[in-house]
């Protein structure tokens, strides 16, 4: 369930002055120069377009939706039309240095086993993912009593395609149960600006409304 | 059967087989008896030739060559008007100026397959060792035969490594098997609504139009050209069965559903009421003017026992092992003789050997012959696969 790429990547953006998305210009901070790349929800292959063009990486992506799939061909990217949850078992160990989750996480049906299989076909796995615990979400919860909707999540809670929601602290620790070692970690502000560095978590987990973390394989 | 009657004796002339040996608007290249086509059969086939055609130009350094592979009823003539029934080249929407495989900036080649009867050796083709065709003499031939010929024409063209080469149905098998074969030779590979092995149902389908022909007293156990008759009936229902497994459903419905064809009421006969019975006796009659039965029998039995995992040891990822080639799958969702699935059993294995692979599924209720329609995702998604890899390869815009 890689979902609603084109949607809901136009909906709940915060545009940089080149056009480009924030979390996108941020995780692609996060890879190196001429990697090779997966990117698993990859959309209409915007992230991959910006890998190409600025970091010069091999890239390949996945995506459920077969306009999205379609789009990126029409555009030269090398995707297919796939599923997280059951096509990344096929990928052999090791095929690339860093395969990215960019807003897909939440909409997986096994979250542990798709980081896990991230883990195992790339050196690197970087995911991007709304917070919610970030306050306005919180506030919703605690004051009106119903399903929190917002800029960035604005679906109902009968139609949205996001069926495993975490915060940065449930993140956090299922990167220690997966035993994953947490390289960077990133998270921005209701306008896109990123956090204080030497902030704490709970400041993070409270302020940040997405997070993107670049994780390798413990040791 | 009246309507067919009628109209094949206006067809009784058609040159069909006179193709076999001297093709109209082609070019032929003859390979001696010092250049034997190595068939998969055991035999070696000397001499032979090839009819192709070519559209655009050769740049100077011979990087931007695109090879179409045909069908199983196509031919030479992707994109120029067809010498036999004068009508338009049968991949015209695709290829060509301007077009998604563009010949104003791609040289295309495309030719005539073994086994077929537009003017590359065949059954109808001349035996040099009696005089005769060669009818049920020829040899059994297969996918990768047909692939060989094709090397070996690369050869005498000096081409050694294709910009790309694409190809639907028995075309994409043509082109997978191009991509295991000859990966160094392959730069990219467009396999579309094909498969790596022919399907049980799809074995089925073929066997009956085999049976159709040989049913007709007319074949004569495949020597009608020395005695002079011609399985048109035979030919005409094979074709008439295997087109119905080229479209759909819906698509059929959509153009015919339950009409009557000139008439306001049922005749109470055999007459072909219905104008689907029409169509399809329509197609069976236009085809038998230009295709050869025992060419028929050999093209259908080639695509039977292609199966490319199993040169493999079964795996087919080891197929495409380590290729660089870039491939892009295309299937369609009305396709139910090379379902979509089929295409997925490809990215696989394609993704199991690491290799760039993209894949789209194209929605249409066309069927399988919507690779051969307009059909406007098909072109954008061509287009944008062959201008990426254009320019992973340097090619510029125009040679």
């Amino acid at each position: 369930m890689l979902t609603r790429p084109s949607q809901q990547r136009e909906a709940n953006v915060n545009r940089a002055p080149g056009s480009a998305r924030v979390d996108l210009l941020v995780v692609a901070d996060m890879v190196e120069h001429g990697a090779r790349v997966l990117d698993v929800g990859c959309g209409d292959g915007e992230l991959l377009k910006i890998l190409t063009e600025t970091k010069d990486v091999d890239g390949r992506g996945i995506e459920i939706s077969r306009e999205g799939v379609n789009q990126c061909v029409a555009k030269g990217l090398a995707v297919i039309q796939g599923d997280a949850d059951t096509d990344l078992a096929d990928y052999p160990n090791d095929a690339f240095d860093y395969v990215i989750l960019s807003q897909t996480l939440q909409a997986t049906w096994q979250p542990r086993q798709v980081l896990e299989h991230m883990l195992r076909i790339g050196h690197f796995a970087v995911v991007s993912f709304p917070n919610f615990g970030h306050w306005k979400i919180r506030l919703k919860l605690l004051f009106l009593g119903r399903m929190p909707r917002t800029d960035m999540l604005p679906h109902t809670w009968y139609d949205t395609p996001n069926i495993h929601f975490c915060t940065i602290r449930d993140f956090r620790q299922l990167c220690e149960e997966i035993g994953a070692e947490i390289e960077t970690a990133v998270a921005l502000n209701a306008w896109g600006s990123r956090l204080r560095i030497n902030a704490p978590w709970w400041f993070w987990n409270l302020f940040g409304e997405q997070a993107v973390f670049r994780l390798s394989r413990g040791r | 059967m009246s309507m067919v009657e009628a109209d094949l004796s206006v067809a009784q002339d058609a040159a069909g087989t006179r193709e076999a040996d001297q093709p109209r608007d082609s070019l032929i290249v003859r390979f001696g008896p010092d250049k034997p086509l190595k068939l998969d059969a055991g035999v070696d086939l000397s001499p032979f030739q090839i009819a192709y055609k070519t559209y655009g130009t050769l740049n100077a350094a011979r990087t931007n060559a695109v090879l179409i592979c045909h069908a199983l009823t196509g031919d030479q003539h992707v994109a120029s008007v067809h010498p036999v029934t004068r009508k338009n080249g049968w991949w015209e929407t695709m290829v060509g100026p301007g077009r998604p495989i563009d010949t104003e900036r791609y040289f295309v080649i495309c030719a005539n397959v073994i086994g077929a009867c537009m003017g590359t050796t065949g059954p109808a083709s001349i035996n040099p060792k009696t005089g005769k065709p060669w009818g049920l003499d020829f040899p059994v031939i297969t996918i990768r035969d047909m692939v060989r010929a094709q090397a070996m024409l690369l050869d005498h063209l000096g081409i050694g490594t294709l910009f790309a080469v694409a190809g639907g149905s028995m075309g994409g098998m043509q082109v997978l098997q191009w991509a295991a074969s000859y990966p160094e030779r392959v730069f990219a590979a467009l396999p579309i609504a094909c498969a790596t092995r022919h399907s049980a149902q799809n074995i089925a389908f073929h066997e009956v139009g085999r049976q159709a022909i040989m049913a007709d007293p007319e074949w004569r156990g495949g020597r009608y050209l020395i005695e002079n008759t011609n399985p048109r009936r035979g030919l005409a229902v094979a074709r008439m069965g295997a087109h119905i497994t080229y479209l759909s459903d819906a698509a059929l419905h959509r153009k015919f559903g339950r009409r009557f064809q000139d008439r306001e009421n049922p005749t109470f006969s055999f007459d072909a009421d219905f104008e689907v019975e029409s169509y399809l006796r329509h197609q069976g009659i236009s085809f038998v003017e230009r295709f050869d039965a025992n060419s028929y029998l050999y093209l259908t039995r080639a695509m039977d026992y292609f199966d490319l995992a199993a040169d493999y040891d079964g795996v087919l990822a080891n197929a495409f092992k380590d290729t660089q080639t870039r491939i892009c799958v295309v299937s369609f969702t009305s396709d139910w003789l090379f379902p979509t699935s089929e295409s997925r059993a490809i990215v696989h294995a394609l993704n199991a050997s690491n290799a760039r692979v993209s894949f789209a599924e194209i929605e249409t209720d066309k069927g399988h012959d919507a690779f051969l329609l307009d059909e406007p995702e098909l072109f954008a998604i061509v287009r944008g696969f062959l201008d990426g890899a254009a320019h992973a390869r340097g090619l510029s815009v125009r040679p």
